[in-house]
């Protein structure tokens, strides 16, 4: 199962731990998940290493009562597209929430959590979620 | 354009829960049945495209391409072309242009695909190779869940309700009782699919395509060679293939998918019409929300309509445009591979006049529209008689 | 060896609760007796995705914003934990990872028992004090589990802290002034490998357990630095339930205020590596400059590790920068017993 491989999840830790996205000197845009090239500058972009404070807002959410592999016995989960206060969107699930917090335009902040284990014996993948903000 | 390219014979199985059939089995079917209606034998095809999309991952098969073409018992060039669910459309443009180019006269195009081998979960998974594996299906985001995020913020944006949101299910399934190869041949009713099993707020299973196994064919022939067949060929005049990014977080808007709108303009410009011209179209309805969404990118609606023109019935066979005669995504099935193929057969069916009890009477102009996973590719075909 | 010091520190407890009297309800025990027996209302549970490496890093991002260091300053992250999430492969790597330390560290996971986060606040001051580090990272977490209808499944909770040390003086938010270790060979409650749950002495786990070592390392501590009672402000005692710390502080004439500062296993349970570290953490929280703390953990198994700290100015300037350990406390939703079976794997 491709969950499982363990060097594609490990090449990410450092994104996937905390919010290490890229930013293009040149137009200052901001990217997360990290992006290689500027999709705006292109050959004349720069791109550098920018870690998010991983504060945003709601944009969309939705609540998974059917899950993939790795996910079944985690149902039902809510999961929403974030807008950083930074600019880029990013998809993560929503955690220590009540029904009220899921709301588009609702403040969240960044949680680190366990996202799913590759089975019983396999490797514990983390990552970033959200937390609803007061 | 110089020339044009004709389509020439269609052929389709069954699609649903085909438990006796392989992938081979149903790709073979599918195109004895288009040589059939183009009144050829096999040696006439000078070339094939394969659309598929997850028969590694489904059924453990890879290397269609010439799996198929010897099945046929050819061995003419055949290659195979992926695009997650676009991948019938992208055959078809394939298989177009390999005339265009001058490379041959006629083209097999099918697709197909085999999903009820493998466990639900396992097919959620697969499919979601269609998504941003690394940052999207690594957080347990499903495809019904993205379509869902979707939905949640058109609802939010346009004020488009619970009820409209379910009408496409409500005209695709009515379709699908006068269409024999489809998966679901029963109506279903407003409350039927709100009250379904909730499968990603606010989407239910009704509002979902289902699993499906099924294959479809097309045969392609250049227009100098195409009335030596038929005398009915119907010509893909104008063809749109836009990307954007995998994943929706990447992307401009949550309530449109730019690819399909960048997709639609190119094919409209090459065939010279316009969306006012467009009397029939089969569009990508994996989704409840993904109809209303491409009858507003499409430019049948204006955005934030598409859920209100389809409650209205502006979309039933009949009405202003007449959207998924064949059933849709949701009514026929989805196997995805084929159903880029199959949307090119239903509009055929429907250009030649002789579909049967759907037939849009007098149409003319056609489309497909069919997307790769939840918005990154997406293919826009033009037909006309 | 140069006296270390407390630059920063974190505390962090899950949000969700269950109650004494839920849990009493399904086993059909009298929830009133227990709640008088063992002293705790209520305990903290893990969500179903939260484990000994998520508390952990909470906590370590928690410390990091009182420290205001470089991440990359830290030389040594150690995780006491009876609960750490694999077997083998070490919850510092993770956590090391997660808080950006860099690669120039090291880093090992240390297990005893209840006492796991204090010994590994040991290492660090040694590693400190000898200039070897310029900063170590101790944290005692754990998400303990007590087996279905088990006195201990009442206690057995998730939470904990963590302290940066170092030893610039400038630096110190409190000063660890001596600490001093009393340590047997006593099988008071242990878990073999593969075992679900822990396995405990019952009455045991008292006199020769409890009593002996944490008397043993507070009057060893206090006689090494030449110290009463009386010269501490505040007293924390390991607490595996809430009545044994209030026995001990009885036994050596600790006057109650001095304890409830540092008392919060009747909110929230015994954490276990996490629970005398939480304690003080608590009492850092409300503490003055030149309060003096004396503090000793309880680890089965057995042994005891007191401490002795006088807080600096610096405190009332880095309480305030990150969440405190009330705030946790505060902030709680309530979970049904077959959620907390479902979260807890009891039942899947």
């Amino acid at each position: 199962m491709h969950k499982a491989n363990v060097p594609m999840a490990w090449r990410r830790f450092k994104s996937k731990y905390n919010l290490v996205g890229t930013k293009c000197t040149k137009c200052n845009s901001s990217f997360y998940p990290p992006r290689l090239i500027c999709p705006k500058c292109r050959r004349e972009g720069k791109i550098e290493e920018f870690e998010f404070k991983g504060t945003g807002k709601i944009v969309s959410y939705t609540i998974i009562r059917s899950g993939p592999d790795g996910f079944e016995k985690q149902t039902p989960y809510p999961i929403a597209i974030v807008e950083l206060d930074e600019g880029a969107r990013v998809t993560g699930q929503i955690v220590d929430y009540v029904d009220s917090d899921l709301a588009i335009g609702k403040k969240v902040a960044p949680v680190f959590r366990k996202v799913y284990e590759s089975g019983k014996e396999g490797i514990i993948h983390y990552g970033i979620k959200f937390r609803p903000e007061n | 354009m110089a020339e044009r390219v004709a389509v020439i014979g269609v052929g389709l199985t069954k699609f649903g829960e085909l438990w006796t059939k392989g992938i081979r089995d149903l790709a073979i079917e599918a195109g004895a049945k288009a040589m059939e209606d183009a009144n050829m034998n096999s040696k006439d095809i000078d070339a094939m495209y394969v659309g598929n999309m997850s028969a590694g991952r489904f059924a453990g098969q890879e290397h269609l391409n010439a799996l198929i073409a010897d099945q046929i018992g050819l061995t003419i060039p055949s290659t195979r072309v992926e695009g997650a669910c676009a991948s019938g459309s992208l055959a078809v443009r394939e298989g177009m242009f390999s005339i265009l180019a001058g490379q041959h006269d006629i083209v097999l195009v099918g697709g197909a695909e085999k999903m009820s081998d493998v466990s639900t979960a396992h097919a959620t998974t697969g499919l979601m190779g269609a998504a941003d594996e690394e940052w999207e299906g690594f957080h347990g985001l499903t495809f019904p869940g993205l379509y869902a995020l979707m939905a949640k913020k058109h609802m939010h944006d346009f004020r488009t309700t619970r009820e409209q949101l379910a009408s496409p299910a409500i005209k695709n399934h009515h379709n699908a009782t006068m269409n024999p190869i489809a998966q679901f041949s029963f109506e279903i009713t407003t409350e039927k699919v709100i009250n379904a099993t909730m499968v990603a707020d606010p989407l239910t299973l009704l509002d979902c395509s289902p699993i499906s196994d099924g294959a479809a064919a097309i045969i392609l022939a250049r227009e100098s060679v195409a009335r030596k067949y038929t005398d009915t060929p119907v010509f893909i005049d104008g063809t749109g293939l836009s990307t954007d990014a995998l994943a929706l977080h990447d992307r401009r808007t949550l309530t449109a998918l730019d690819a399909a709108v960048r997709a639609s303009k190119r094919a409209y410009e090459m065939a010279g019409v316009t969306a006012k011209d467009i009397q029939v179209a089969e569009v990508h309805d994996c989704f409840t929300i993904a109809e209303i969404m491409a009858i507003e990118d499409l430019g049948f609606f204006k955005k934030g309509e598409g859920g209100k023109a389809t409650m209205d019935g502006e979309t039933q066979i009949g009405g202003k445009v007449s959207v998924n005669t064949s059933g849709g995504l949701k009514g026929a099935g989805h196997p995805v591979g084929a159903t880029g193929i199959k949307q090119a057969a239903e509009i055929v069916m429907q250009l030649r006049g002789d579909i049967g009890k759907r037939q849009v009477s007098g149409a003319e102009v056609g489309l497909t529209h069919n997307v790769g996973g939840s918005g990154a590719t997406a293919v826009v075909n033009i037909f006309k008689r | 060896m140069e006296k270390t010091g407390i630059v920063g520190y974190g505390a962090y407890v899950p949000k969700l609760r269950i109650k004494a009297e839920t849990i009493a309800e399904v086993w059909g025990q009298d929830a009133g007796r227990i709640i008088n027996g063992l002293g705790i209302t209520e305990k903290a549970v893990p969500n179903k995705d939260e484990d000994t490496t998520t508390i952990a890093v909470q906590i370590g991002k928690n410390a990091l914003l009182r420290a205001g260091i470089n991440p990359k300053d830290i030389g040594a992250v150690y995780v006491g934990s009876e609960s750490h999430p694999y077997a083998v492969k070490p919850t510092s790597t993770i956590v090391a990872e997660a808080l950006s330390v860099g690669t120039d560290y090291t880093a090992a996971d240390t297990e005893f028992a209840c006492k796991a986060g204090s010994a590994a606040i040991q290492m660090v001051m040694g590693l400190a004090g000898s200039g070897m580090i310029k900063f170590g990272l101790a944290i005692g977490a754990d998400t303990a589990q007590g087996a279905p209808g088990d006195p201990l499944e009442y206690s057995a909770a998730a939470g904990g802290a963590g302290f940066i040390v170092g030893k610039d003086k400038k630096q110190f938010i409190a000063t660890l002034n001596d600490t001093f270790s009393y340590s047997t060979d006593t099988p008071d409650f242990w878990r073999r490998p593969k075992a679900d749950y822990p396995s405990h002495g019952g009455r045991f786990t008292g006199g020769p357990a409890y009593v002996r070592h944490v008397f043993g390392a507070t009057n060893g501590l206090m006689d090494k630095t030449g110290t009463t009672i009386k010269d501490y402000d505040y007293v924390v005692f390991h607490m595996p339930n809430g009545k044994f710390p209030l026995a001990m502080a009885k036994k050596l004439d600790v006057p109650k205020e001095k304890l409830m500062p540092g008392f919060v296993v009747d909110k929230i349970g015994n954490t276990y590596s996490g629970c005398s570290l939480l304690g003080l953490a608590a009492t850092l929280d409300c503490a003055k400059p030149g309060d003096k703390i004396l503090i000793t953990s309880y680890g089965s198994g057995a042994g005891s590790d007191s401490f002795s700290i006088t807080v600096n100015d610096l405190i009332d300037k880095k309480r305030n920068l990150a969440p405190t350990t009330e705030d946790y406390i505060k902030d709680k939703q309530y979970i049904t017993y077959p959620t907390y079976a479902k979260y807890r794997g009891k039942i899947v």
